[in-house]
């Protein structure tokens, strides 16, 4: 099987410091993957290995079997990569920009494919004014485009969403989910989690350059996050004997964490055994974020 | 258009959107020079034999402005998009250091002799230019251009700041552009200057130009083009090699 991004103990030293300490992983074709980790755990080094913008001290990258230094013509043409700065070049408009961008992948008559995307994500207005000018989301906009315009099948997206309105964000990701439903794999890094749950197939998630998740978001979500149970009760303390971890207590109000439904059950049956009423109740559902504060303490 | 051409025509589009300050400006301040010196020293001194202060001065100045400005473009460009992060741009596509390489220089290249054309363009209405052996002044003019540029992207892969460039023009440039013979003939120094200058591979641009207008020179203009030829092959090497390694760009 070919992967759309296929790393092997990649390895990334700065002097002293240790970014990637032998990552693996594999990017399935079309698929919707999240890359996630606090600050400083390798992501961006990681994208910039992928992208031929940093070379690894150890290790093979490949994109769609390309690898990314001996074959890098054929992997930089198959890889767009949205960069996580706002960068933008002040001497020229975004048309201009486009074009340009284009011409670096050596591809001719390529307008009416910089005019879809111009259209697609809502830069008409704009098309011919500069750089300069735009807003912050324009930019951030006319990056996506820049990474598109040579129409790659996998597409790289560093924290797209850093720093952007609602309404835009809304916006990307129903285009970029379009992208994916059209058979583009797409690699995302965010500090978003509720969009990373939202929208990955599958997360890795990085820690101090190492792995330490890759699986489904379901599995993730199945493995490491229990349910919150939300309670105020008609006293200020909990009987003896529940299966649960306390999470806080504040007068009446408790939060209780469950491993499971079953746990639910073990807990309602032994509040009614003694004789405690509920006046409210909440369920929260597992969340990727308690997911990633589980697995960042356990390693 | 490939990576190559495209990439030449960002760099030339670059400094043509703001000529004014990439072209007109140093075509001005050729000027002021031949404005002051000439008319400051024109009577008193001659250099060449048949040949007036004025007119001895403008080859100089026009090399001059070629050489600064092929440094200036690249090392410019370069830094501010390392500086401002767009250099991913051309980090990210499928351009090999070979196109990279031959996109700036000849970018550079072309703003430096389009400097070069502008200078002697406005300064033939003050002064009177013969061309004795044109073949020279092209040759030199292509070379030395490349030269500099080449140096300019040198400059711009090595620093890290504004103000390094600014120091490496500053410091290196403009004291061997002004100690090359622009504004004087070498033989009218003390016989140790003389040796000194000929260290300077400014001088053997500067000197190899004039050669061109007027028939004559301080030094052999085979000489010169040899010096300036193996300086350019030198120092293409060194850039070339800084380029394949990734050298402060790709790390």
């Amino acid at each position: 099987m070919t992967f759309a991004i296929e790393a092997l103990n990649v390895e990334k030293r700065y002097g002293a410091l240790q970014a990637l300490a032998g990552v693996s992983l594999g990017v399935a074709e079309g698929e919707f993957f999240g890359l996630l980790g606090p600050n400083g755990a390798g992501k961006t080094t990681l994208i910039s290995i992928i992208a031929g913008l940093t070379r690894a001290s150890a290790g093979t990258v490949r994109v769609m079997g390309a690898d990314v230094i001996k074959d890098y013509r054929r992997a930089r043409r198959l890889l767009g990569v949205v960069p996580q700065e706002l960068v933008f070049d002040p001497f020229f408009t975004v048309r201009e920009t486009l074009r340009i961008q284009s011409g670096y992948f050596g591809l001719r008559n390529n307008n009416a494919w910089i005019d879809e995307v111009i259209d697609h994500l809502d830069l008409g207005a704009k098309a011919d004014a500069n750089m300069r000018t735009l807003s912050g989301g324009m930019k951030r906009r006319v990056l996506v485009a820049q990474a598109l315009v040579h129409r790659p099948p996998v597409i790289v997206l560093d924290e797209p969403t850093a720093g952007v309105d609602v309404e835009l964000r809304q916006g990307l990701w129903q285009f970029i989910r379009r992208l994916n439903r059209d058979g583009h794999t797409i690699v995302l890094t965010t500090h978003y989690l509720e969009e990373a749950e939202e929208l990955c197939d599958r997360i890795a998630m990085l820690k101090g350059g190492k792995l330490v998740a890759l699986d489904s978001t379901r599995n993730l979500l199945e493995t490491f996050s229990g349910l919150v149970l939300r309670l105020r009760l008609d006293r200020e303390a909990l009987p003896e004997g529940l299966e649960a971890e306390l999470l806080c207590a504040e007068g009446a109000r408790f939060a209780l964490r469950l491993r499971d439904y079953a746990a639910l059950e073990q807990v309602l049956h032994r509040l009614r055994e003694t004789g405690v009423k509920i006046w409210e109740l909440e369920l929260e559902p597992p969340d990727l974020e308690e997911v990633f504060l589980r697995v960042m303490e356990k390693h | 258009m490939g990576g190559f051409t495209t990439l030449l025509y960002k760099e030339v589009l670059r400094f043509w959107k703001v000529s004014f300050q990439t072209v007109a400006a140093p075509v001005l301040t050729a000027l002021l020079y031949l404005v002051v010196f000439a008319y400051a020293l024109g009577d008193r001194v001659r250099m060449f034999e048949g040949v007036s202060y004025a007119q001895f001065l403008v080859p100089g100045l026009v090399m001059m402005s070629v050489l600064q400005n092929a440094f200036a473009n690249g090392s410019s460009s370069l830094i501010q998009s390392k500086i401002s992060g767009n250099l991913v741009f051309m980090l990210l596509p499928p351009i090999s250091y070979l196109e990279f390489f031959g996109a700036y220089v000849l970018a550079s290249m072309c703003r430096g002799l389009v400097v070069g054309a502008g200078v002697l363009a406005v300064t033939v209405w003050f002064v009177d230019l013969q061309l004795a052996a044109p073949a020279w002044v092209f040759a030199f003019a292509l070379l030395g251009s490349a030269l500099l540029g080449a140096l300019g992207l040198v400059a711009g892969i090595w620093a890290e700041k504004f103000d390094q460039i600014a120091a490496f023009q500053n410091f290196v440039i403009l004291p061997l552009t002004f100690l090359s013979g622009v504004f004087y003939s070498i033989r009218s120094l003390p016989e140790v200057w003389q040796t000194v200058t000929h260290l300077n591979p400014f001088f053997y641009m500067i000197d190899g130009f004039r050669y061109g207008f007027f028939g004559v020179s301080d030094a052999s203009p085979f000489a010169s083009l040899v010096v300036v030829a193996v300086s350019l092959l030198l120092l293409s090497g060194a850039c070339l090699l800084m380029l394949r390694s990734g050298y402060k760009l790709r790390q």
